[in-house]
């Protein structure tokens, strides 16, 4: 049992207050692998992964992380796992050293393996230069990267990411990559959460998107791009003349469905193959002599998903929940 | 930024020592050493954060100058000089100031996920409680002592044995103590810095004005002596004086009894707020 390393759960609820953050969450990620658990701001990612770390307790439902129950073995789920929430939790006072090696004692190593860890991550993740400065003069991405090496001081078999980029610039987004992905290509099982398609595109063998408290499709990135229709590919024509054997073209080479704008001179259908066919359309538009004044690939985004999967913008719904609670505020 | 692309280019290698954690002790010496290494951790802050020298030497230097010379011209104290009846009040009252940044530091660590972060941890649960008061305790003695120099420049001469002066330090201590339990429970509760700051700050003033810290209690109205004659502040400023002998209005049984309260005070705070904070911290999240 306890060299289980997935994270299951079943029917998960967690009401606050009258706000229900969980209804009835089911999930479950592979050992081995990452799940990225895809949603807007108050989906319940966060409250999720607070009960998967036994920070909270589920008001109905089961969970088990690495073999343990997350009700009945709290304390033995916490010396399996990493966490990295979605704010950096380091001291700023300390220096990256010290940062690891208190967080290698909490975890009950000997005073002197928690300093040998903390140097060998410090190697790791390139902090060794700032070893001995303390966390309040680092970059956002020292930090991120600091915080992300506390969560790995025991080589935890399940490793939680809570929105692990959240206000990183490109690069440093870019680099934290890099590091989850060598971290599931090294066997940790990871349950990462996200705002960004993009994010869990790049780096999850599965995706479940929620909503309100619950997964409303899961699958891997190509399955949920079908779903939300998946990639497309608009072109803008210059003359009116153009469009009916523009659209010809284009039926031919992406499929039958495409949709015409007369007006606005445009035309867009779905996309297999993604940039190649970029290529091959604007060699086929070139020979057939039509003149383009756009061509663009258009990749869904979470907006997409969301709207095709829940008839609602992920954003939306938030703001006139807020507008709601405002309002209720001021009467 | 050549060093750091390089970190991306080159691949990441995450393969490292899995080290074993030590088995086998029994809890309660878990708790302490979980709590010591969370203390060195709140000690550094204090040490390397320099609005908090200001908060723990500056500012009650400055409080005993100011009553020392602004209000001790006009403030008549039975039997005394008044620096003598000031010190051991101004000693009770900044340890119950200082206090409050328990709260304060506790509800900054929930704002920035640290607490989350140790509660997913497999350490002791009341570590990082004990952790910090203790650490605010070490951090409350040293602005006393700091207090006691200047006092003695600027007068202050406790009488009696080199006993009763170290038994009075002791209690003071251990009001320090239960002070900063209160404030824990405080911070768990409000969970932002600002909330902690008010709330931290609004039952003590009332608690250290409306007391024998300053003034002799005979001199207010007398519906307000009632509070302030059994309110804990009173009693422990009324203990020190016997105990350092500046007050000759105080009998020796007066002393005792002032003693024994603020003791029982003293235990009477920790048996609740401990349990109350730990069981609180237990179930405590960030927003």
């Amino acid at each position: 049992m306890a060299t289980d390393r997935a994270v299951h759960a079943e029917g998960l609820v967690k009401n606050y207050g009258r706000v229900r953050a969980l209804d009835g969450l089911n999930l479950h990620v592979d050992e081995g692998s990452l799940l990225a658990l895809l949603g807007p701001n108050g989906a319940g990612k966060t409250t999720a992964v607070r009960i998967f770390t036994t920070l909270l307790k589920p008001d109905a439902g089961s969970a088990q992380v690495a073999g343990f129950d997350v009700l009945k073995e709290p304390d033995r789920i916490k010396a399996h796992i990493g966490l990295a929430g979605q704010t950096v939790a380091i001291d700023e006072f300390m220096t990256g050293q010290e940062n690891l090696e208190m967080i290698g004692r909490l975890y009950h190593l000997s005073g002197k393996d928690a300093k040998r860890r903390s140097l060998e991550l410090l190697v790791q993740f390139d902090l060794t230069d700032a070893a001995h400065r303390i966390a309040k003069t680092y970059s956002g991405g020292m930090r991120r990267r600091l915080d992300l090496a506390a969560s790995l001081v025991i080589l935890p078999p399940v490793l939680f990411l809570d929105e692990p980029t959240t206000g990183l610039d490109p690069r440093s987004r870019r680099q934290m990559w890099g590091i989850i992905s060598s971290l599931v290509s090294e066997g940790s099982t990871i349950l990462l959460t996200t705002q960004y398609l993009e994010e869990a595109d790049e780096l999850a063998n599965r995706i479940a998107v929620v909503d309100a408290g619950r997964v409303i499709a899961e699958g891997t990135s190509d399955e949920l791009k079908l779903r939300v229709g998946g990639d497309r590919i608009e072109v803008a024509v210059a003359r009116d003349g153009d469009l009916a054997r523009a659209a010809e073209v284009a039926r031919r080479h992406l499929s039958s469905d495409v949709t015409i704008d007369p007006h606005q001179r445009r035309l867009s259908g779905p996309s297999r193959e993604g940039t190649r066919q970029l290529a091959t359309l604007v060699r086929e538009f070139d020979a057939a002599g039509i003149e383009i004044t756009d061509l663009q690939l258009h990749r869904p985004s979470l907006d997409d998903v969301f709207l095709t999967l829940t008839g609602h913008q992920a954003e939306e719904e938030k703001t006139t929940e807020l507008n709601r609670r405002w309002a209720r505020r001021a009467s | 930024m050549g060093q750091e692309s390089q970190l991306v280019a080159s691949g990441f290698a995450v393969a490292g020592t899995r080290y074993r954690p030590i088995m086998g002790r029994p809890a309660i010496v878990w708790a302490f050493l979980d709590a010591m290494v969370l203390a060195r951790r709140s000690i550094l802050e204090t040490i390397r954060l320099p609005e908090l020298i200001v908060f723990v030497a500056i500012q009650p230097i400055m409080f005993v100058l100011l009553f020392r010379y602004v209000f001790g011209g006009a403030i008549q104290v039975p039997g005394g000089q008044y620096v003598n009846f000031l010190m051991p009040g101004i000693f009770v009252q900044t340890v119950a100031f200082g206090g409050v940044t328990t709260g304060i530091s506790l509800a900054q660590d929930m704002q920035r996920g640290l607490i989350d972060r140790f509660r997913s941890l497999p350490m002791s649960s009341s570590a990082v409680l004990t952790g910090r008061t203790v650490a605010d305790l070490a951090r409350n003695l040293f602005t006393v002592i700091i207090m006691l120099i200047v006092g003695f420049i600027v007068g202050f001469r406790p009488g009696g044995t080199v006993f009763e002066f170290l038994l009075g330090i002791l209690v003071l201590m251990g009001f320090s103590f239960a002070f900063s339990w209160i404030s824990a429970f405080v911070g768990l509760v409000v969970r932002s810095v600002e909330a902690a700051q008010s709330f931290g700050f609004i039952w003590i003033f009332p608690l250290t004005f409306a007391s024998s810290a300053f003034v002799p209690v005979a001199t207010m109205p007398s519906w307000l002596q009632a509070f302030a004659r059994h309110n804990p502040v009173s009693v422990l400023a009324d203990a020190l004086r016997g105990l350092f002998h500046v007050n000759p209005a105080l009998t020796t049984a007066d002393t005792r009894w002032a003693l024994i309260q603020s003791v029982a005070w003293i235990l009477g705070i920790l048996l609740v707020f401990i349990p109350i904070s730990v069981l609180r911290y237990r179930r405590t999240t960030a927003r």
